[in-house]
């Protein structure tokens, strides 16, 4: 039987896959700065636009799914 | 020179000889058969084949262009894939329905007039079926009856809507169609209920999950793409399509957040990414159309990838909630690497095959300044990255560990999701070969500076969202439950008109065998056999004299019709008097 990984397991690697995130995270945020932009809409052009959409729309998302859970949750055997 | 079958009919024919066959050679065979496909397609020069003349018709079963060679290649592709990762199956009722199946997709997909079009339709309708109901079990066998049922219905459309179009132009040929009139209209929602357009679209997240682990493969890739190559063939430029598809990839997202199943949230994902391809097609410029056609190859191969990944897990486990999942990489490191390569894929990562498909549909909605859609779009595009792109492979592969212990898939499993891994790669880094086969030109460069740190910052971001909101406790936890959906007004929709039938009609159904079969012959009889009886009773009775209740009970005896098969006779009875009665008062007013 082959060992199996458990790389996870260990806090302190969490603790670094999220430091290299957050790190990727800010290092776009400076390159957006950087890229010559050739945008169809002007907000496009503004710094950290798809950043900030791209945030705000999976906040939005979790929000009105916890809401829409209310109407439509129902038990597993609802249809048997 | 063309050769002597078409591609659908090497399936066809083929799946025949499949029962036929043992072992290594039912394998080899097999495999065999795409490959054979594949170069019948290669050799095919643009123009119409395989025409045949009956039924006053002429019946194009080879009608090559470039649309239909693109749809041509990529189904032919994912059934080698797809038959690859179900090598192993026992089952041969499901090697032949999914080669059924797939010769339906490819009849589909060349067909050159609606006759031949309808035919495949169908096959495709009936045997994808199948791949359901072979996973035998009860929910399966349900969810396999609800399909069937809603295809038929879906079938019985289009073929209305064939019928008024034939009658209207006087040809079976057909090319771009459009909303107009009775005949389009029926003709599209036709299509538009296999390429799950809400809110026609509950049949895909009910069976699909249903499917067995291998069969899901083929009808992830196979109805709703086929349906999108006769959408973009017939109603290009349908400005309603723009923001269906909006919706369409919007709506199921939400659902995909809180859905348990790991395949039905992949089934949602799938009615998200045909959403784009239908935005595609609505805004129908060439930009457009390219992009929707390169996004059908791309999302063909790593949804099957995906459903490749979730099967795996399926087969070697025997669960497939998020609840009962997790931890998983531990043990199966390549198929959580797989499926990894599927979800960056969807979410449209660069280097991976989304990213050059996606954005085409993107730019091209950004082309006609619609300002609504194209944040639709973006937003979806966050969201698929948030449910299919983290959230399959966290609650299966990581997120809290399950305890289970197992094993990777048998090697045919592992090399298939390899095979479609290494094109959703492949595609994006090279992806020339793709762009020469789309309809039209390509004058598009997908990696631009802006356009590959605007994608990672919208990708990244809404993956920042979800590790706060885990971190926090606030993402909304799984929960064994189920989510209501459109199906609803049939399922329980149905469930009334069951009922009320019942009532109704079996009431009726009663009365009118009371009447018809009973009482009447009843009397007829008693009248027929003692002309005089009847008379001599209400005398009897009116004198209150001498034993009526003998001779009563005397007819019923000798009159009385058998009690068995005597109840469904009443309505007919009804129904051909009524209609015969009709019959006579038309023509006797009117001759």
């Amino acid at each position: 039987m082959k060992k199996e990984l458990t790389f996870f397991d260990k806090p302190r690697n969490v603790k670094r896959l999220l430091a290299v995130f957050y790190t990727s995270l800010i290092v776009l945020l400076i390159l957006d700065f950087f890229v010559h932009k050739h945008a169809a809409f002007p907000w496009e052009k503004a710094g950290g636009f798809f950043a900030a959409y791209g945030y705000v729309s999976c906040v939005l998302l979790i929000f009105i799914a916890k809401l829409l859970r209310l109407i439509i949750k129902r038990d597993e055997r609802y249809y048997d | 020179m063309t050769n002597l079958m078409p591609p659908a009919l090497i399936f066809i024919v083929g799946s025949l000889f499949i029962p036929l066959i043992k072992g290594r050679f039912k394998s080899a065979f097999m495999l065999f058969l795409p490959v054979v496909a594949f170069f019948t397609l290669v050799k095919m020069p643009p123009g119409e084949h395989w025409v045949v003349h009956a039924f006053n018709y002429d019946l194009i079963f080879g009608r090559v262009d470039k649309l239909s060679t693109v749809f041509g290649y990529i189904f032919i592709l994912i059934s080698f894939i797809g038959v690859l990762f179900a090598l192993k199956v026992k089952d041969d009722l499901q090697h032949f329905s999914a080669f059924m199946y797939a010769g339906g997709a490819l009849g589909v997909t060349f067909s050159g007039d609606l006759v031949t079009l309808y035919i495949f339709w169908e096959i495709m309708a009936v045997f994808s079926t199948f791949l359901i109901l072979a996973r035998k079990t009860e929910s399966s066998t349900n969810a396999a009856y609800r399909y069937v049922l809603v295809h038929l219905f879906g079938g019985l459309c289009l073929l209305a809507g064939i019928m008024l179009y034939i009658q209207n132009t006087g040809t079976a040929r057909f090319d771009y169609i459009g909303l107009d009139g009775t005949a389009s209209w029926l003709i599209f929602i036709g299509i538009a209920l296999n390429a799950a357009i809400p809110p026609l679209h509950p049949w895909l997240q009910d069976a699909y999950p249903e499917a067995t682990v291998t069969g899901a493969v083929f009808l992830s890739a196979l109805t709703t793409k086929s349906a999108v190559y006769l959408m973009a063939r017939t109603f290009p430029g349908t400005g309603l399509l723009i923001y269906v598809g909006a919706l369409m990839t919007a709506i199921p997202i939400f659902y995909a957040v809180l859905e348990n199943d790991v395949r039905r949230v992949l089934a949602y994902s799938l009615i998200n990414q045909v959403g784009f391809m239908m935005c595609g097609i609505g805004i129908g410029t060439q930009l457009a159309i390219n992009g929707t056609v390169s996004h059908a190859f791309c999302h063909i191969l790593y949804k099957a990838l995906l459903f490749m990944a979730a099967g795996s897990v399926l087969h070697m486990t025997g669960k497939i909630r998020c609840t009962d999942l997790g931890g998983l990489y531990k043990t199966m490191p390549l198929t959580c690497l797989f499926c990894m390569i599927g979800a960056a894929s969807i979410s449209a990562f660069p280097l991976f095959s989304g990213f050059v498909s996606k954005s085409m549909i993107i730019s091209a909605a950004s082309h006609d300044k619609l300002i609504f859609v194209w944040f639709i779009l973006q937003f979806a595009s966050a969201g698929v990255f948030h449910h299919a792109g983290i959230k399959v492979p966290f609650f299966t592969f990581f997120g809290h560990d399950s305890g289970i212990r197992t094993k990777e898939p048998p090697l045919n499993m592992l090399l298939a999701m390899g095979l479609a891994a290494f094109f959703c790669i492949a595609i994006a880094v090279v992806p020339g070969p793709l762009y020469d086969i789309l309809p039209y030109p390509v004058d598009y460069v997908p990696y631009t500076g802006a356009h590959v740190v605007g994608q990672l910052q919208l990708l990244m971001f809404g993956a920042l969202a979800f590790t706060l909101l885990i971190l926090s406790g606030y993402y909304p936890a799984e929960m064994r439950a189920i989510n209501l959906d459109t199906d609803w007004f049939y399922r329980l929709g149905a469930r009334l008109f069951y009922n009320v039938t019942d009532r109704v009609l079996n009431r009726l159904n009663e009365v009118c065998a009371d009447i018809f079969a009973y009482s009447i012959p009843k009397w007829v009889g008693r009248v027929s056999k003692r002309p005089l009886s009847l008379p001599l009773q209400y005398y009897l009775k009116k004198m209150e004299r001498g034993d009526r209740h003998y001779s009563e009970e005397t007819f019923d005896e000798e009159v009385k019709p058998e009690e068995v098969n005597l109840m469904p006779t009443g309505t007919p009875v009804l129904i051909s008097i009524v209609i015969v009665v009709s019959l006579f008062l038309v023509f006797a007013l009117w001759v």
